[in-house]
């Protein structure tokens, strides 16, 4: 497909200079032989002779006092070892569970325990833990545990635990935990909210979202009880900061603590926590001095694992009289739930940067309360702040298309940042990367034959046809590749964005690659393979890539935020440049040659102009082993550790469209096609690239069409099963049209920006677009996601007057 | 995720699943393909303590023609309706709605009397059964009885079977070039029906026969609209009797209120597709 | 009670409890962890193995349920289709060559059910591939890469 003017980067490749490279390959998956063939090794799969098997009792009241726990029947049961109060843990934790983002400095938030002490604060929220031989009897263990409940009002639905009817954690003396602002200028946006010829003012749901990655959680650990050592195998997507966070917590000195994420059954930001259970698994497996382990069920995790989303959002936009966008006002209620679990207060923040996002928009406002509430504490699901900015903008600019008068191709055509405006100083206080928004539009309407489906549109409209034929565009850009320290630093998260690689060439030559990444599917086997056998002319084959072991890996940030490219991927290929640097250097001291005069060329390094004066890497990783003649002050291994910690944070965009039928008599949506166009710079294996944004594009449709957290006047999940919580199968879901622009960030060497997220930021405003275009002659100017059959239809007998 | 523990029996032949059953009373629950008891007990919602396995009962799978009426052993699985030949000549209704029920490894081990006699307002079957005016055989102690299927469904998961009776086949009319349709409503391809219509017309001999699915706290027929279409109304007018009597349920997915119109509307177009 | 069972060609005798699903059998008590639980309401597939060669949902089927019959799972699928060993069965090469899989976690099931249903209906088209999958779930793909690779396997022209 078309690339941009930008070249490519220098960096993609640059190894392979007499041309053909890996990179930008489709290469098959190294991954999948193992995975194809019942030889993955999740959490749950692990053999662990001795292994006590926990079970937790969980509150089935949303707010309730924990009065007396009766252990005694289940400590009768065949196989029960011992059943754990809160008080009976309480000594167990040198610190409180952490939240690694403290969004202001009046931030409020509960201390937060494994095991809950004195109140229980969500349906879910562990009240006692049993410890048993099998995992059969620690279930019908905690069948048998009797916890006397005192029933406290809940403060369920997000505004009226806004006005502190019921305040949740005594402690605090209100729900409201923080207001984060951004607002550079508010008397501009006042003068153009006051000024403007259009406004748009719409309130949006970002209904709570359940995860659901297809692995639950799970975590095993094992005490060296002399050594002090502690193994924790965990399914989790953050290894490394999970092992600073259990040494806080458990009292575990660091260097004895070895944290391993085994394969890892998917995880969208779910994973990316810190989990009482993964904690009192710790602190229990030292008590007994026993392998302690445990599953989560399906059920289980709809409460006990975080949710996603939760906010209500007020958006404003301010026109002049051709739509172009003069203002932006932004404000939201983020629902925390019932504590801060990692990340949770600053997921909505995530996206504060981004209600404006393509378009050149002078003036803005963000604003964002956070607030408690007694369900399960929310934080990262896929795209965590991106989509439901991008949701609300949007829909904002349909809203604006259509109080302009003209269709929403040509509100976005008005409004788009231009392309020679990159990089782009946008009034939120970012510089976007690189950025040309247009030709995705252009091409995303092309590949649904967008003339044709007006057309069609039409003259259904004129026949009267109850089959009404939609079209939605959404053009999205994301900020992605978490992060650069410093800013981190500046939006006071407690950790930095940096990542580490290590590229070692072997003394036989084969090449070992470790990375700080922590893959979950992604692929990163394949495509650091690719990167690396590309810059030192090796066979993939040859290449083992590492990770996810702390022992292995002691060195990394984790995989999350769409960053594992745009950072670990690039300080895997700034590490493979180390090595050829020293590669060279030890070449051209045996080869009697200036460093200058050496090229790297398919694996050999030769003195430019004579080919037969050259030595293989191999040759030089044997000689470094050898050390028999190397230059003075030179290692003896081949190998060099580089970190990366990104100056900017990457920004890939595309345009989305979608084609529903809705059918006015049933209110069923039907999604017919779906074309998304995105732009994530050069792609290093594009066959993976789609896979995400595959991916990512169902999950976001499932938002706009069948998936909510449903809670009761009572706290209750109504839906935890996947019965009634309806992640889509394959048999709801059309295959997709995808393309793509290549825009090079220069932010980084190899020009490589995420794409992980992008998928799901993109999809849901482009579905509800559609339906309310389909619905429009109706009367209809919103859905609420999502949009069932009986929300759909009450829509139109309501905007009908029925 | 587990069940409560329980005691298992095997019946090799119905007699034997009978005594079985007199022998344990109410404790006791009969497990033939298990996809409607298995999922209850895995989530601790049914716990007897006694499970009779009816799987290795080799003479319960059959479907045959006897001439005007389709006989069909209760152990039957799904799958196997669903493809029949003799099923999609004589009664493609029946054929249809097995294939649509729940997913290809469900109907692999559902079988067509452990959906009946479950007696879930939400399932497919009754529907079927219903509007087919078909005939359920039981065996007991005291020998074998044949009940109507309006007589067979009682209420929420109840049906007219005693605890010490086994359902072991389902006799229904065949009725080749009837016109007839099945209107689905779901969220997804493999969940239950929000609302169903299952739809057969007169075929001369015996009246027009339209069953609902989900419209009730017991599996039912649409009264009304029989009414409506022996006195000769068309499908739009028949349809618009398809509430009638119905106390639809309010669940996650739909209000009674929603329920009633697609009912409405799914009938109309039941009928309609049947050639009404 | 005692239970034999033949996985994947071999003949496995133990003792179980009645409540024992297969799924855990499989997976606890022969060590054949390929076969995953992914909830607890029938819903996902991830479970999916053979039972006398059609798909079943092994958390749904007591290991009892399963005395005296034959279980094909994820581990044994190429084997006892006579694929040569260290070869993948031709669904499992048709996921890898379609890139069918990202996390791997649904991909046991989503193989064993493709399986069947390609025994079953050997030419689908795209909608009865969707159809034939509505029993498994994958929250990696999207599907429309499983989709493809079933087609292909199916030897179906590929067009997306």
């Amino acid at each position: 497909m078309t690339a941009t003017e930008t070249p490519p980067a220098a960096g993609a490749g640059a190894a392979g200079e007499d041309g053909g490279g890996v990179v930008g390959q489709r290469m098959l998956r190294k991954e999948d032989a193992r995975l194809l063939t019942g030889e993955g090794r999740y959490v749950d799969d692990l053999q662990i002779p001795g292994a006590l098997w926990m079970g937790m009792v969980r509150s089935p009241f949303a707010h309730a006092r924990i009065g007396s726990i009766d252990a005694s029947d289940a400590l009768a049961m065949p196989g029960v070892r011992a059943v754990f109060t809160g008080d009976d843990l309480a000594d167990e934790w040198a610190a409180a569970m952490p939240c690694a983002w403290p969004v202001t400095d009046d931030m409020k938030a509960p201390d937060h325990w494994p095991v809950a002490r004195g109140k229980a604060c969500y349906v879910g929220d562990i009240v006692a833990v049993v410890v048993a031989e099998s995992r059969y009897q620690a279930a019908d263990a905690v069948d048998a545990v009797v916890v006397d409940y005192d029933p406290l009002d809940p403060a369920v639905d997000l505004e009226d635990a806004a006005s502190d009817r019921v305040v949740i954690h005594d402690d605090l003396g209100t729900n409201k935990s923080y207001t984060w602002t951004l607002s550079p200028d508010p008397d501009a946006v006042d003068r153009a909210f006051a000024q403007a010829v259009h406004t748009v003012s719409e309130r949006y749901v970002q209904q709570r979202l359940i995860p659901v990655a297809m692995e639950t959680r799970g975590v095993a650990v094992v005490p060296g009880v002399y050594g002090g050592d502690v193994t924790v195998y965990s399914a989790t997507q953050i290894p490394h900061i999970l092992k600073v966070m259990i040494a806080a917590t458990c009292g575990v000195p660091e260097q004895k603590l070895r944290v391993v994420a085994p394969s890892v059954g998917g995880a969208f930001g779910s994973k990316l926590d810190v989990y009482a259970e993964e904690l009192i698994a710790v602190a229990l497996a030292r008590r007994l001095g026993t392998p302690t382990r445990w599953t989560e069920g399906r059920s289980e995790n709809s409460v006990a694992t975080i949710q996603g989303r939760g906010q209500v959002q007020h958006m404003e936009l301010a026109a002049d009289g051709d739509g172009r966008v003069t203002a932006v006002r932004a404000r939201l209620t983020a629902d925390m739930g019932a504590y801060m679990q990692l990340v949770t207060p600053g997921i909505p923040l995530l996206g504060a940067f981004l209600y404006h996002g393509v378009y050149d928009v002078p003036a803005y406002h963000f604003e964002c309360t956070g607030v408690f509430t007694n369900c399960t504490p929310t934080d990262a699901y896929r795209g965590a702040g991106r989509p439901e900015a991008t949701y609300a903008l949007e829909r904002a600019m349909d809203s604006l298309a259509r109080t302009v008068g003209v269709d929403g191709a040509e509100i976005r055509r008005r409004n788009y940042i231009a392309p020679d405006k990159f990089p782009y100083e946008s009034v939120a206080g970012l510089t976007y990367d690189s950025g040309n928004y247009e030709p995705t539009l252009d091409r995303a309407l092309e590949l649904v034959g967008y003339d044709d489906l007006r057309a069609e549109q039409q003259r259904r409209r004129g026949a009267g046809e109850r089959k009404h034929l939609g079209v939605g565009i959404s053009t999205y850009v994301e900020m992605c590749g978490l992060a650069p320290s410093r800013v981190l630093a500046s939006l006071k998260y407690a950790a930095g964005g940096w990542e580490a690689a290590t590229v070692s060439v072997l003394p036989t030559g084969k090449v070992q690659v470790v990375s700080g990444a922590t893959p979950h599917g992604q692929g990163h086997e394949t495509s650091w393979s690719q990167i690396v056998a590309d810059r030192l002319g090796v066979d993939p084959a040859d290449i083992e890539v590492l990770h996810s072991d702390t022992a292995l890996s002691p060195h990394g940030m984790d995989t999350y935020g769409s960053r594992s490219l745009p950072v670990g991927g690039v300080a895997v290929a700034m590490a493979a440049d180390e090595v050829i640097a020293k590669a060279r250097t030890i070449a051209a001291h045996q080869l009697e040659a200036s460093e200058d005069d050496l090229e790297l060329v398919g694996g050999d390094l030769r003195v430019k102009g004579t080919p037969t004066r050259s030595m293989t890497l191999q040759e030089v990783a044997f000689e470094a082993f050898s050390a028999h003649d190397l230059p003075d002050g030179t290692d003896p291994v081949l190998t060099a550790q580089v970190t990366f910690d990104p100056p900017n944070f990457v920004f890939p965009f595309g345009t989305h469209v979608a084609v529903v039928e809705v059918d006015e008599d049933t209110g069923e949506v039907d999604l017919l096609d779906y074309a998304a166009v995105d732009d994530c710079g050069p792609q290093v294996n594009p066959m993976i690239v789609e896979g995400q944004i595959h991916g990512g594009i169902v999950q976001g449709v499932a938002q706009a069409l069948w998936e909510e957290a449903v809670y009761d006047a009572d706290g209750t999940l109504r839906n935890p099963s996947l019965i009634d919580y309806c992640v889509p199968s394959a048999a709801e879901l059309p295959s997709f049209k995808l393309d793509h622009t290549v825009t090079p960030s220069p932010t980084n060497l190899l020009g490589v920006k995420g794409i992980g997220e992008a998928g799901t930021i993109g999809s849901a405003p482009t579905v509800i677009n559609a339906i309310v275009d389909a619905l429009a002659p109706l009367g209809v100017t919103d859905v609420a996601m999502p949009a069932h059959p009986e929300r759909v239809w009450t829509a139109i007998q309501e905007a009908q007057g029925r | 995720m587990i069940p409560a523990p329980f005691d298992y029996r095997r019946a090799a032949s119905v007699d034997e699943a009978v005594s079985l059953l007199t022998e344990h009373g109410d404790e006791a629950k009969l497990l033939a393909g298990g996809h409607s008891l298995l999922p209850l007990m895995k989530l601790r919602l049914a716990q007897p303590t006694v499970l009779i396995d009816i799987g290795p009962v080799s003479d319960l799978s059959y479907i045959r023609d006897d001439g005007g009426t389709v006989r069909i052993g209760a152990m039957t699985r799904h799958h196997d309706v669903a493809f029949s030949d003799l099923v999609r000549e004589q009664i493609p209704l029946l054929a249809e709605v097995a294939g649509q029920i729940g997913d290809p490894q469900v109907r692999h081990r559902g079988t067509i009397g452990g959906s009946i006699a479950h007696g879930d307002p939400a399932s497919d079957l009754p529907a079927v059964l219903l509007s087919l005016r078909g005939t359920l055989v039981a065996r007991g102690p005291g020998g074998e009885r044949e009940i109507a299927a309006d007589d067979f469904f009682r209420g929420f998961l109840e049906t007219a079977l005693a605890p010490d009776e086994v359902l072991t086949e389902i006799r229904l009319p065949a009725v080749p070039g009837v016109g007839w349709a099945f209107e689905k409503f779901a969220r997804r391809a493999h969940d239950w029906a929000i609302v169903g219509v299952t739809a057969v017309l007169s075929n001369g001999s015996v009246g027009p026969g339209v069953g609902l699915v989900n419209m009730g706290s017991a599996p039912l027929r649409a009264a009304g609209v029989e009414e409506a279409l022996r006195s000769g109304s068309g499908a739009g007018d028949a349809a618009a009797r398809a509430a009638d009597g119905t106390e639809p349920p309010d669940d996650l997915n739909a209000s009674p209120e929603f329920r009633r119109h697609l009912a409405e509307v799914l009938v109309r177009r039941a009928l309609e597709s049947a050639g009404a | 009670m005692e239970i034999t069972l033949s996985v994947n060609g071999v003949e496995r005798s133990s003792d179980v409890e009645p409540r024992r699903l297969l799924v855990h059998h499989l997976r606890d008590d022969l060590g054949l962890t390929g076969t995953n639980v992914g909830c607890d309401t029938t819903s996902c597939g991830a479970c999916t193995v053979l039972l006398d060669g059609e798909s079943v949902k092994s958390c749904t089927v007591l290991a009892v349920q399963a005395d005296g019959h034959e279980i094909t799972t994820i581990e044994g699928l190429a084997a006892t289709a006579g694929v040569a060993a260290g070869e993948l069965h031709p669904m499992q090469r048709a996921f890898h060559e379609n890139h069918g899989l990202q996390c791997g976690f649904c991909t046991p099931g989503m193989v064993m059910a493709a399986v069947s249903m390609l025994d079953e209906n050997p030419h689908p088209s795209e909608e009865q591939v969707r159809l034939g999958l509505e029993g498994n779930l994958c929250r990696c793909t999207g599907y429309h890469n499983i989709v493809k690779a079933v087609l292909a396997a199916a030897g179906e022209e590929v067009s997306a």
